[in-house]
């Protein structure tokens, strides 16, 4: 059979959408796709725009996985635009003049800015804010710039207001509705708004007019309003709403709206049956959607019907959440209480700048909308009220009023739900579906986050998703044992804390009063590793040597022949000559395989535990200490060379990465810790997969938190931006301490973030805000771990009683007789079963 | 420490055999003793009856000669050692692996003859 030709117009977030669920169909091959995108690269994520200005690059913000267009037979003509739709001849021209024939063709052309048509709007420091490459001119622009004014305070304004105090600008927003937000926020929401915005120095110009764009007097523009007053500024940048891309269609003949759109129906066909289109180039029902999720709804549509499949698109709710200059914003429903016979109840509190207001029904037992400024927690759990029908409690106000001690909780427990609720509103993901994927084994957040895709977009649903996991586990009478192990009937936080409050200084003490029977290689270096976090002794001091992991017993890593690799610190990566030719001398003398590690140190392989103090008594007078790469503890603080040589350092990033280094040496944790400093956006030490990762930027450094490389990689969050080095120290201190207090055994902290409820915002509560009031106390417990900081390796090596321990045999001083090497590319390794004619003995 | 204790062995061996003063043993931990050529892992726990255990040094799942330096405690009762390659856990008592029984290990009588360690011929045989 032929395959049938499919031309794609727009290389969006929709467009892109629309060719994933083409290729996930696994029929694909049906079609012959060609793809025309104006745009010079790949669809991108439109809706994270603004991170370009926090150092996340066009890469980062691509939505294409590397090879998906190759794999799938897809053809992306990028910069290519198309000019013209001959619906008869079922062709399009681009403007090269190239003719190209289709069987079907799907429209996701999207929408472009309004720039309103004011005389001198298109001044060179006039931008719109819309693509990476606007965002690029913005930049530019802000160089020479000190003041920069948004026409528009929507959401996009907004954002782009907020970018502009980024790039360290004095943002002005001016907007012509009486008030910011005006499509989602009622009168008071919008003051609050209003109110939170100016107090973070942005200034707010509502009710005006602009007329005209003049050169100013004391500035590059004067911005002329119609009330006669003036704003003199630098830049300017439209954002005063969107317009669908609808030109082609219009010119081809399609119906199209009287304000503009082209038409669709319910499969998201235009009056041309052979044409679709989706996104916010789209007019469905009267209604141009310019949120994301509809736009995916209907790629999905238009898919299914190119297979033959059912599918309508039958509207879309346009709730959203979102955080906007740091400002938490969401409105839901009827937001404007436009509903006949509705009510509302308000509530404001001026001290904390919060502002709550729900819109119910006449009848006073359904929610129709909510308006919430300031806060926004409450925010799943009314769009469940509301999208769901679910009956209010009889005093519906007590949704919004807030919960003092012994009110209980109002929130609504997910019993409630119907199967149909959606959960997750980023990946469309119902309560039926997360019900029958916990049937399928997924017992944890983590599980629930791989299998289903809730919870990973913008996370606000995870404490919905937690408490409806607790509640089906609880009903399939599964209890889950957090016991650490048979000998305590605690997990390690609950041993953390009694460690910590009972004043516990051993394991015997610990398991006497919270514990039974004697330990085991579970309970033993997990209790190890807290009572050194505590208190800091030294790890072979004798009540704790018997806790540890060999590892940690012999200071060195074990590797498969029960010989040990050791590993000194080398600071973000700094090395003298001398010390680099003290390890190889080391090395040479004693035979080690010698290799570089991942983490910029040194490996060195295939020492005898009787070797072990003598090596290092060589490595400690050359002034080299332990790197800690057997323990549960920070490993290393990577770094690239920075400003000190590179020519696009902005900060010393070798600097920070030694002082972060030596600062948290010896901190023993739930797991290992791995940091890096990078110093620019280039960020060659790939501190965005580090647990701590920072990079700099000319405004001062950004803290990157909770990322992983390995078997599970994730890309670390951004936690603050632009910070001075004490404040970043601050920070990661707290972190760090809250991570140790609060994590499981062995859990990294990329596992830790995704089941923190809360996620990345209670963790800012916590260590940005100071939300629980422990910050001083975590900084206090950093601190006395800092300062009781000795090299391990240093205090064995002199101690005699504790060198007893390295004896290999306690009869006899032979040496081990079953290691068998064979030499390779110049060393030594350890022999395979099969090479036993030609291996040596270890010596 | 004076006691006399018997190893977990019924059978008396033919020949006992010093190996370290009570001073060389760690508490709650192994040491490893060299006897013809086979390495026996000798562990010491204080509190427990009887005190002392020894096992054949050989992990037989990870092929290396590690046990001793292993992590001590109990499982279900059962004193264990777990091996430091991949945590398989080990009877001192018999010599059992509780993960792979198939692959249990040797154990020895061992005893405290005043300040010595003192530690017999194998009392059950290898399974490998």
């Amino acid at each position: 059979m032929d395959r049938q030709r499919l031309v794609v117009l727009g290389n969006g977030m929709v467009g892109h959408q629309f060719l994933v669920a083409l290729a996930d169909s696994g029929r694909a091959d049906a079609f012959e796709v060609t793809v025309f995108g104006e745009e010079p690269r790949a669809a991108y994520d439109r809706v994270h725009l603004s991170e370009f200005f926090d150092g996340t690059s066009a890469d980062e913000l691509s939505l294409v996985q590397p090879g998906f267009y190759e794999a799938h037979g897809f053809t992306l003509r990028t910069s290519d635009p198309v000019a013209a739709i001959d619906p008869g001849a079922r062709t399009v021209t681009n403007a090269a003049g190239e003719t190209f024939g289709y069987d079907h063709l799907l429209l996701a052309t999207g929408s472009y800015p309004f720039v309103p048509p004011l005389p001198g709007r298109d001044g060179d420091h006039c931008f719109v804010y819309r693509t990476i490459e606007d965002l690029e001119a913005i930049t530019a622009g802000a160089a020479d710039s000190e003041i920069g004014v948004v026409v528009g305070g929507g959401l996009l304004g907004l954002e782009a207001a907020n970018a502009l105090k980024h790039l360290g600008l004095q943002a002005h927003v001016v907007e012509f509705a009486p008030r910011l937000m005006a499509v989602q926020l009622d009168e008071g929401g919008g003051d609050m708004l209003r109110r939170k915005v100016e107090e973070l120095g942005v200034g707010v110009h509502t009710g005006r007019n602009t007329r005209e764009i003049v050169p100013g007097e004391t500035r590059r523009y004067r911005m002329n309003f119609a009330d006669g007053e003036c704003l003199e500024t630098d830049l300017i940048v439209f954002s005063a709403g969107i317009r669908p891309r609808d030109e082609l269609a219009r010119h081809a003949g399609l119906q199209v709206g009287e304000r503009g759109g082209i038409v669709i129906d319910d499969q998201c066909r235009t009056s041309d049956p052979n044409i679709f289109a989706i996104g916010e180039c789209a007019l469905w029902g009267g209604r141009i959607f310019g949120l994301v999720a509809p736009g995916y709804q209907m790629a999905k549509v238009a898919a299914a019907q190119l297979l033959g499949e059912e599918g309508a698109f039958t509207g879309a709710d346009m709730s959203t959440k979102l955080k906007l200059l740091g400002v938490d914003v969401a409105s839901i429903g009827d937001a404007h209480a436009a509903t006949k016979g509705s009510v509302c109840y308000t509530y404001q509190d001026q001290r904390a700048q919060v502002y709550k207001r729900i819109v119910v029904n006449a009848e006073g037992d359904r929610l129709l909308g909510a308006v919430l400024v300031g806060e926004a927690k409450d925010y799943g759990t009314l769009l469940q009220y509301c999208l769901n029908g679910i009956e209010l409690p009889d005093h519906p106000d007590d949704l919004i009023l807030p919960q003092r001690a012994g009110g209980g909780s109002l929130g609504l427990g997910p019993d409630k739900l119907p199967d149909t609720a959606q959960i997750c509103s980023c990946h469309d993901v119902s309560k039926g579906a997360i019900v029958a994927a916990i049937d399928d084994g997924c017992t944890t957040i983590g599980a629930l986050k791989s299998g289903t895709c809730a919870g990973t977009g913008c996370g606000g649903c995870v404490p919905l998703l937690k408490s409806l996991l607790d509640v089906e586990l609880a009903k399939r009478g599964l209890e889950v044992n957090t016991d650490i192990c048979e000998h305590f009937p605690h997990t390690r936080q609950e041993l953390y804390h009694l460690v910590r409050v009972g004043g516990l200084r051993t394991f015997a003490e610990l398991l006497a009063k919270h514990g039974r029977g004697r330990g085991c290689d579970i309970c033993k270096p997990a209790v190890a590793s807290i009572l050194a976090t505590c208190w800091n002794d030294y790890v072979l001091e004798a009540p704790h040597a018997p806790l540890q992991d060999t590892n940690d017993t012999f200071l060195a890593n074990m590797q498969k022949d029960g010989t040990y690799s050791i590993v000194p610190r080398v600071p973000g990566g700094e090395i003298t000559p001398e010390k680099l030719i003290v390890m190889g001398e080391v090395a040479k003398e004693f035979d080690l395989y010698t290799k570089i590690t991942g983490a910029q140190r040194i490996d060195l392989f295939g020492a005898r535990v009787e070797q072990l103090p003598d090596i290092w008594r060589r490595l400690v007078d050359a002034g080299l200490e332990s790197g800690h790469a057997y323990a549960k503890a920070l490993r290393t603080v990577k770094s690239c060379v920075g400003s000190t040589w590179c020519r696009y350092g902005v900060d010393d990033s070798v600097g920070l990465a030694i002082e972060l280094e030596n600062r948290y040496t010896g901190l023993r944790s739930p797991h290992k810790l791995k940091f890096a400093v990078s110093g620019c956006t280039r960020e060659c030490a790939e501190a965005q997969g580090k647990d701590i990762g920072v990079i700099a930027t000319e405004h001062g450094w950004n803290l990157y938190v909770c990322g992983n490389g390995g078997m599970k990689p994730r890309h670390a969050d951004l936690c603050a931006t632009a910070l001075d080095k004490s404040t970043l120290i601050t920070y990661v201190d707290r972190l760090l301490m809250f991570y140790v207090r609060t994590a499981d055994r062995l859990q990294r902290t990329s596992v830790w973030l995704e089941n923190l409820e809360g996620g990345l915002d209670y963790l800012r509560a916590v260590v940005i805000e100071d939300k629980l009031g422990i910050a001083a106390e975590l900084e206090a417990e950093m601190g006395h771990v800092i300062n009781t900081y000795e090299c391990e390796w240093k205090k064995t090596v002199d101690d005699p009683e504790r060198l007893k321990r390295f004896r290999r045999f306690v009869n006899s001083d032979a040496a081990e007789t079953g290691l068998r090497y064979v030499r390779e590319r110049g060393q030594r390794r350890p022999a395979r079963e099969t090479e036993g004619d030609k291996a040596e003995v270890g010596a | 420490m004076t006691e006399t204790s018997l190893a977990a062995a019924s059978d008396a061996p033919a020949e006992w055999v010093p190996v370290c003063g009570a001073d060389d043993l760690i508490p709650n931990a192994g040491v490893c003793a060299l006897l013809a050529g086979r390495e026996v892992a000798i562990f010491y726990l204080p509190d427990a009856q009887p005190s002392l255990y020894a096992i054949d040094n050989h992990d037989p799942i990870g092929g290396a000669n590690v046990l001793y330096r292993g992590i001590v405690g109990d499982l279900g009762g059962r004193l264990v050692v777990a091996s430091p390659l991949y945590k398989q856990h080990f009877d001192l008592a018999c010599g059992e692996c509780l993960e792979e029984p198939e692959r249990s290990v040797s154990v020895y009588p061992v005893r405290l003859a005043g300040d010595q360690v003192e530690v017999g011929s194998p009392c059950s045989i290898s399974h490998t």
